[in-house]
């Protein structure tokens, strides 16, 4: 589908957007030493914060840190750019604690692209990509719309709400990717022609408001941490001038308002037809679904540090401006806020992920992957996670390489991939810990020491980055060990100290290891009830190194359950179904499991198990008759598109 | 670079089992030994840990295959359960080409399952249906042509164990699952709202509400573990022993029951040297009756042995007859005797009311007070006076041993019950993991470790009856919550 007389340019990896998905694959992919070109509608418009200028959060922090552990950006970028940090759910336990920073969006962006055009082999292209040359079921390029013809062995669509997309408020609708931002036209029909199936969903942004204009005295102000916190492992945390965000509530005036004007918003004009998703609705769904409600929250939150402008997380809507306006005037605290820019929505294609293989690409044609809200996912975390999955395996598919898959017992970004190609989305997806079956052991404190050995492997991660992950796990080796051996007498003094803690005494000795797994007793208390050279060594352990201690004991009894449980799983997760497998000649599969597999066609058997529909006896049938197969076979064989998954052993 | 994952997939080098599995293997109820088999890497470490050898032997490690004798124990009471050969087959020389240890029970069903619990507890886990031929296809033990009807088997268990299941689940027992998922699910969805949605609007989780909740669900999963007591019972029937003090016509109520002379009966004490079975049926379950040789101290060497059976009889009954003589008077061998019962599956029958004075209340009375001690014992004591003799109370005490079966309660044998190693088990672990997460939420844990309790229970109630956890999570989580900024 070329012209001959086009100009040519050759890469490895070619990443089509610019966003928080396309950036990470791009860096990846050069990172691992592959010629990348990055293409982007507009140059000045990268790794855009277009909605909550907001990184991390629950569930979602630990991709961040995860992304980070494996080499990515979003989190040393999110470091440097942040305006104001916070750790979420300090009241519960260290599983489901996460980071959230509020970062100057426009320091985001501009901290990004110094990053990427400090990245050796990596271009940067502006320009639209119009059409992907896909022959014989493979990627061979891409021609842009103004003629270029960009050649690769791999390419990443990352192209986020901006295929066919359409902008809404209220009753007026027109083509945009955001609001003043053209939208990819092309594309789609490009997609459509190689084979991929297309559907529409929805999403939407709030109002922004003149930080200048609000009555900051009728909010609950919400500081920042005075703790330093960095999303990066090897960043250390500084303190930094952090500014304030504000909660205020809608009241029952606020609901009046939206109320009498439903019938302008286009959710029921039916002007906007693609799904939205469910834990961002918008304050109209929030007054139809919930009306016994009196009040919701609405968060004022910065955009940064050089704009008065600010977010008002809580109030999305599409309905028409003087009704926003109406909405904010009704909320305390914003009676005289001049509304900024108006909140939107946004229509667009996206690529149901069930055509995905756990690499990220497609299934119909090789060597195209993609990442982000293209998969029907949403949130910068998520795109960032895929977008490094999607650069290195486009990597690594352009080297000739097995690709690389993380497994939902080694990390969130296992959950997430697994989840988007086993079940596919009916709205746009966003992680939660709930979603992650092993998220004791999945934590944000633990992502390096997960992956960041898997990140050096794949030349993401420096030798020196490395050392510093392996000496902390020596270190908390040496002190569990040492807690296994020292004692703790049940003496007099130490009785005292335990009732005061609220916990009975000891009944004779007791290894340290035992009593620190005492709900009531900390670190520091352990340290008070041992003497000598015991006290000395305890209290000269670092606190990284306390911390991980603690959390072994209070979590020790499930952890092991887990464990037992991961590697009762092993097996089935690591045996891998032929992509050609025939399904309908398997002998014993009902047909509901035989017709959702052929469909699906998952990678491992593991995948296969959590397709709905599909029983544990249906699993034991192909279980065995993937071993016939194996063994008729005179050897498995490795290397052949995804039918060789590289993954490294659960630490 | 990262490890290639195929080296795990390599077939017949490894073992498939990750874990240890455990099956009774023979037939429910039929045959007078019973397997219980194991197969894992940990199969000899578990059969060790709930077995003891007679004087002088032990599982050598080297050896593959070995035969031992000696007694299935607890290892927390160190008590014996059951008589037994241990039957050990060391990897690759065994049936699915792991360690496969069998232990033969001579003691009958009850003796099976008490095995497989204390195993169970031990770390192994229940087997699926099939697994162990699974496991000896997987390990290569079985021969490549054999492949297919190994499939076929193993679908077909799997489908037969379905078809059962959904059987024995059909109807009113699947709906009260279900609630009870539903329930757990909903308390799970408000502890994940405050965990996922903490910065939001969510309320910080109500404890005491919680653990409310926790309790009620707690009871529905214990009402229905009461009645796997009756589904066991219809399946394999009711071990009852009949125990007593020498002379106190245990043998006379036996046969009273029975309607027909089957035991020796005299008045010469300590005729029933052995102990006698029978069978009969009340109330459409089966009885199986025990007679045992009088519990006292002393007396002659065969006489002894009678007695150390009798002992064992009733410690593996699933209900007691307590026979006490109407017409001697209280002793402290007696108070021993009945201060030892469980009076939730015992019954203190008071014989020879032909011999006594008074209407059947006063002697029910009379009855009443000896079984408690002389108002010293625990209350609450199933009574019931009769005379072997001429029949009176008969009906009575029939009436006493189908409510010990049916739990107490109204029931209707028309009712569904909890049948099935399988169902027993599952609910019992939910049953087990509900107290875990009560415990939690009152002793202040994490949100995150009550949640993985609730999720632990729901997830076995959902293997009964084949939900997945997550996706319900998550719209549980939507419809209960206004969440999401």
């Amino acid at each position: 589908m070329r012209a001959k007389t086009q100009q040519e340019w050759t890469y490895d990896v070619i990443v089509v957007g610019g966003g928080h998905a396309g950036c990470e694959a791009a860096l990846a992919s050069a990172r691992m030493g592959c010629r990348t070109a990055m293409v982007a509608l507009h140059l000045d418009n990268i790794a855009l914060m277009p909605c909550n200028p907001a990184i991390g959060g629950v569930g979602k922090g630990q991709l961040t840190r995860e992304v980070d552990a494996l080499g990515g950006e979003q989190g040393r970028n999110a470091d440097r750019a942040f305006i104001q940090i916070r750790m979420l759910n300090t009241s519960k336990g260290p599983a489901v604690q996460a980071l959230r920073a509020q970062a100057d969006k426009r320091l985001y962006e501009d901290w990004m692209k110094v990053a990427m055009s400090r990245t050796p082999g990596l271009e940067l292209v502006q320009g639209e990509a119009a059409t992907l040359d896909v022959s014989r079921e493979t990627i061979n390029g891409v021609t842009l719309a103004d003629g270029r013809y960009l050649r690769c062995r791999s390419l990443v669509l990352a192209t986020g709400t901006f295929l066919r997309a359409k902008v809404v408020i209220g009753d007026r609708s027109y083509a945009a990717g955001r609001v003043g931002e053209l939208p990819a036209q092309h594309l789609s029909a490009s997609l459509l022609a190689a084979g991929l199936e297309v559907e529409r969903f929805q999403s939407a942004t709030p109002p922004r408001i003149d930080g200048a204009t609000i009555d900051p005295g009728r909010m609950v102000l919400q500081q920042g941490d005075t703790v330093p916190w960095s999303f990066s492992h090897w960043q250390t945390p500084s303190p930094r001038r952090q500014l304030p965000c504000y909660l205020t509530y809608t009241t029952a005036a606020t609901h009046e308002v939206v109320s009498k004007h439903l019938h302008l918003s286009p959710l029921k004009s039916g002007s906007v037809s693609g799904k939205g998703p469910r834990y961002c609705p918008s304050i109209d769904r929030k007054v139809i679904n919930f009306p016994d409600k009196q009040r919701h929250p609405v968060f004022v939150e910065p955009e940064g540090i050089t704009t008065r402008e600010m977010y008002l997380q809580g109030l999305t809507t599409s309905l028409p401006v003087f009704v926003q306006e109406m909405i904010i005037h009704a909320t305390p605290g914003l009676e005289r806020a001049r509304l900024v820019r108006p909140g939107y929505a946004v229509e667009y294609d996206y690529l149901p992920p069930q055509q995905l293989t756990l690499s990220l690409q497609s299934k119909a044609v090789s060597g195209l992957f993609s990442a982000g809200q293209i998969n029907g996912t949403s949130g910068y975390e998520e795109a960032a996670a895929q977008g490094l999955m999607a650069g290195i395996n486009a990597a690594l598919h352009a080297r000739n390489e097995p690709p690389f898959v993380l497994r939902r017992d080694q990390a969130y970004i296992g959950v997430l991939i697994d989840d988007l190609v086993t079940e596919g989305v009916d709205e746009p997806y966003r992680m939660f810990t709930s979603r992650a079956e092993y998220r004791l052991l999945l934590r944000h404190d633990n992502a390096a020491e997960r992956l960041s050995s898997l990140g050096h492997a794949l030349g993401l991660i420096s030798d020196e980055q490395l050392a510093t992950v392996e000496e902390k796990q020596r270190k908390v080796a040496e002190y569990t060990e040492l807690l296994e051996s020292m004692m703790v007498r049940s003496g007099q003094v130490n009785a005292e100290v335990l009732e005061a803690l609220g916990t009975p005494p000891l009944g004779g000795s007791q290894p340290a290891a035992r009593v620190l797994r005492r709900p009531q007793i900390s670190f520091a208390n352990l340290v008070e009830l041992v003497s000598g050279a015991d006290r000395d060594r305890l209290a000269s352990a670092p606190p990284e190194v306390i911390e991980q201690l603690e959390i072994q004991a209070r979590y020790d009894g499930y952890i092991r359950r887990q464990m037992a449980e991961i590697r009762r799983h092993r097996a089935t997760e690591t045996l891998l179904i032929p992509a050609d497998f025939d399904y309908r000649s398997v002998e014993g599969l009902t047909f509901e499991a035989k017709d959702k597999l052929a469909r699906i066609r998952p990678d491992t058997l593991g995948q296969a198990s959590r397709v709905s529909g599909v029983s544990p006896a249906d699993i034991s049938v192909l279980l065995i008759h993937l071993h016939r197969l194996l063994r008729t076979r005179e050897e498995p064989a490795p290397g052949s598109g995804d039918q060789a998954l590289r993954q490294a052993q659960c630490t | 670079m990262a490890a290639h994952l195929d080296r795990d997939v390599t077939p017949g080098g490894c073992s498939w089992g990750e874990d240890t599995i455990v099956a009774i293997s023979t037939a429910m109820g039929a045959g007078a030994i019973g397997i219980v088999r194991l197969s894992g890497p940990d199969a000899v470490a578990i059969a060790e840990s709930v077995f003891l050898a007679a004087r002088g032997t032990s599982v050598k490690p080297d050896e593959t295959y070995s035969l031992l004798y000696g007694h299935a124990i607890d290892p927390e009471s160190r008590e014996p359960v059951d008589e037994v050969l241990l039957a050990v087959m060391r990897r690759p020389r065994s049936y699915t080409r792991e360690d496969v240890v069998e232990m033969h029970c001579h003691g009958g069903v009850a003796a099976q399952r008490a095995v497989l619990r204390l195993m169970l507890r031990s770390g192994a886990r229940l087997a699926e249906p099939g697994e162990f031929t699974r496991r000896a296809f997987l390990n290569g033990r079985i021969d490549l042509t054999q492949a297919e009807s190994v499939a076929a088997i193993v679908a077909a268990k799997s489908s037969g164990a379905l078809r059962a299941s959904v059987r024995q689940l059909d109807g009113s027992l699947s709906e009260r699952l279900r609630m009870m998922r539903r329930d757990l699910l909903g308390l799970l969805a408000q502890i994940e709202a405050t965990v996922d949605f903490s910065d939001e609007d969510v309320d910080e989780l109500d404890r005491l509400a919680l653990a409310k909740g926790l309790a009620e669900v707690q009871a529905e999963v214990l009402k229905l573990l009461r009645t796997a007591f009756l589904g066991r019972a219809l399946e394999q029937g009711v071990r009852t022993a009949i125990i007593g003090k020498p002379n106190v016509g245990k043998s006379s109520l036996l046969n009273a029951l029975l309607m027909r002379e089957r035991a020796i009966v005299s008045d010469v004490p300590g005729t029933t040297r052995d102990t006698v079975e029978e069978l009969l049926e009340i109330g459409g379950v089966p009885i199986h009756l025990v007679d045992t040789a009088g519990i006292r101290s002393g007396g002659d060497h065969v006489e002894r042995l009678g007695v150390a059976r009798s002992v064992k009889a009733m410690e593996q009954a699933d209900l007691v007859l307590a026979v006490i003589d109407l017409s001697t008077a209280w002793d402290e061998a007696e108070g021993r005797l009945l201060g030892d019962l469980d009076p939730a599956r015992s019954i203190v029958v008071g014989n020879k009311c032909d011999l006594m004075q008074g209407d059947r209340e006063s002697l029910t009375e009379r009855v009443r007070a000896r079984a408690s001690g002389g108002g010293a014992g625990p209350p609450g004591r199933r009574v019931c006076a009769v005379s072997a003799l001429t029949g009176a109370g008969l009906d009575e005490l029939r009436s006493q041993i189908q409510q010990v079966i049916t739990g107490g309660e109204d029931f209707q044998l028309e009712e569904p019950v909890l049948a099935g190693e399988r169902h027993r088990v599952l609910v019992g672990e939910a049953h087990e993991s509900i107290g875990a997460a009560l415990d939690g939420a009152y002793q202040g844990a994490g949100e995150e470790l009550v949640s993985e309790d609730i999720r632990a229970a729901a997830s076995a109630l959902g293997r009964l009856t084949g939900e997945d956890l997550t996706p319900d999570l998550i719209d549980e989580i939507f419809s209960r919550f206004c969440v999401g900024k």
